[in-house]
């Protein structure tokens, strides 16, 4: 276990030291204590490693992750896992807005509740939240899965594409082009591997699904104003 | 972007402290606003006896201001000059009438602030040299709330930095910009309440003034606010005894807010709480878009 005090030695020197681990690497567990809110913490990773960041961050945690695994132990600010590749980022805490923004793929893993556009322009990304979700989430969502435990705030799915949206709580309104549909055997399946991965107690079938009605995918003249 | 931090005490012991803990805060977030900064302190109730805090361009106007001042409203006035602002206190019913005699005594100066414990401190610089002229560590009190400016809708000034305070031991921070306040400005003009700054922010400050002078309370006119003000913001706001928080329907101005038994703690960000006491176990959370907080003494 490779312990790092962000404190004493700086952003830099932590991003640098985990950015040039390889698929070989033998130190393979990391443990970063005193991240004091601080921005960009674990960013550009590229190896199959464990990153535990013992305390709250800042900005933009966990960003464009591929493969290595991250856990934060605390809240995370804005932007945690955006444009994420690959890989598994986990907050034991809060998350605040854009949580997941573009991500491509991998799983991000909220135990807590997470704030405004979750999942935002999401490509890809599987994102699990165990507590509640707030206003304009998944907007514009084209790929992956938004799984919420809890209750989902304004415009949920607004001009959103082909994700898929699950929700087990309520959904205080839809956004444009955003309908409940049907919940099919391979969406059960889906949902309980991903709920199984986050380590969520949740039934599947206790969730509404929410998605597309393509009706904004063609220019129909009564969309204008 | 702009940095706001503020701290509304419950404990009585921390009093002594607060400027030094507002300092630490407010200079945490000088990446947010490193262009200009202030800070609001309320500090201890003289009973009969009011503060107004003066800004001078040249502090050398201030020479014999309190004798000055004194003889126009035949009372005793006293005076504490910091760096280019200075504090005069006053009997409590002579505020207005002190006011009206600077105009024509000192032209020049400027109002921070007036009321019965509230100070303003604001300065173009980084956040820790403001810090450090206005001596803000030392200041003792209930309540504070600190800026730190990063420039959009008017220039880098003293009179443009923030907070801004529009009646008696109010005042306000903002991070964002507002929409509407052109036409709110014209809006309060017509209700005779002047805005001196062509800044959005202090249209903001005098629409809650207004708000609060037609009887609402400090929560009230938080919640008028959100029909009224168009834009991006993220407010924190003083009274004499009252600290509260509005974020825009949007919201995409950030907050963080903890709360312990000793303290209600705000920050742009989770950086500016990290060396508050006990912050380690504090309820943490991100105030809701919308919505209303407000904690009174």
């Amino acid at each position: 276990m490779q312990t790092f005090n962000l404190e004493e030695n700086g952003l830099r020197a932590l991003n640098e030291a985990l950015q040039a681990q390889s698929h070989q690497t033998n130190e393979t567990a990391w443990e970063i204590v005193k991240p004091r809110g601080s921005h960009a913490i674990a960013v550009g990773l590229d190896a199959p490693i464990d990153v535990t960041v013992n305390g709250s961050t800042g900005y933009y945690c966990a960003g464009m992750n591929k493969q290595a695994t991250i856990t934060v132990k605390g809240n995370v600010g804005p932007g945690v896992a955006e444009n994420m590749m690959s890989g598994t980022v986990i907050v034991e805490g809060d998350a605040s807005q854009y949580a997941g923004a573009t991500g491509h793929g991998g799983l991000l893993v909220i135990k807590g509740n997470a704030s405004s556009r979750c999942g935002i322009s999401m490509k890809g990304i599987d994102i699990v939240v165990q507590g509640n979700i707030g206003h304009m989430s998944a907007f514009m969502a084209q790929r992956g899965n938004l799984v919420v435990c809890g209750d989902a705030g304004d415009a949920l799915g607004d001009s959103i594409y082909e994700a898929h949206l699950f929700v087990r709580g309520s959904v205080k309104s839809l956004g444009a082009d955003c309908i409940e549909k049907e919940m099919r055997p391979e969406h059960i399946a889906t949902l309980t591997d991903l709920l199984e991965r986050a380590g969520m107690d949740a039934k599947p079938e206790e969730f509404k699904r929410y998605g597309s009605a393509r009706k904004l995918y063609n220019f129909d003249i009564d969309n204008a104003y | 972007m702009c940095g706001i931090v503020g701290l509304f005490l419950k404990d009585k012991a921390l009093e002594p402290r607060l400027g030094e803990m507002l300092t630490d805060m407010l200079i945490t977030m000088s990446d947010r606003g490193p262009d200009s900064a202030g800070i609001a302190v309320y500090g201890t109730d003289q009973d009969g006896f009011a503060k107004l805090t003066v800004q001078a361009a040249d502090p050398a106007t201030f020479a014999g201001l309190d004798h000055d001042l004194g003889c126009e409203i035949e009372e005793h006035v006293s005076m504490r000059v910091i760096d280019t602002h200075a504090v005069l206190e006053l009997p409590e019913g002579k505020v207005a009438e002190a006011r009206a005699a600077l105009k024509s005594i000192r032209p020049d100066m400027r109002v921070m602030s007036a009321g019965e414990v509230i100070e303003i401190y604001k300065e173009v610089g980084l956040p820790g040299d403001v810090a450090k002229r206005f001596d803000i560590p030392q200041l003792t009190g209930t309540h504070g709330i600190g800026h730190t400016r990063m420039a959009t809708e008017s220039a880098v000034t003293t009179l443009g930095a923030h907070p801004f305070s529009t009646g008696a031991d109010q005042c306000l921070v903002h991070n964002g910009s507002l929409s509407n306040h052109n036409s709110l400005r014209r809006k309060l003009a017509r209700q005779g309440v002047n805005v001196e700054t062509e800044n959005d922010t202090e249209v903001a400050a005098a629409y809650l003034t207004w708000k609060m002078q037609q009887g609402e309370s400090l929560g009230e006119a938080l919640e008028s606010g959100i029909e009224d003000l168009d834009g991006f913001y993220t407010f924190v706001v003083g009274t004499k005894d009252g600290f509260g928080v509005l974020r825009d329907p949007i919201a995409c101005k950030p907050a963080v807010m903890a709360e312990t038994d000793q303290y209600v703690a705000f920050g742009s960000e989770y950086r500016a709480l990290v060396n508050l006491p006990g912050i380690e176990d504090a309820r943490v959370w991100e105030p809701e878009p919308a919505t209303v907080y407000f904690w009174t003494h």
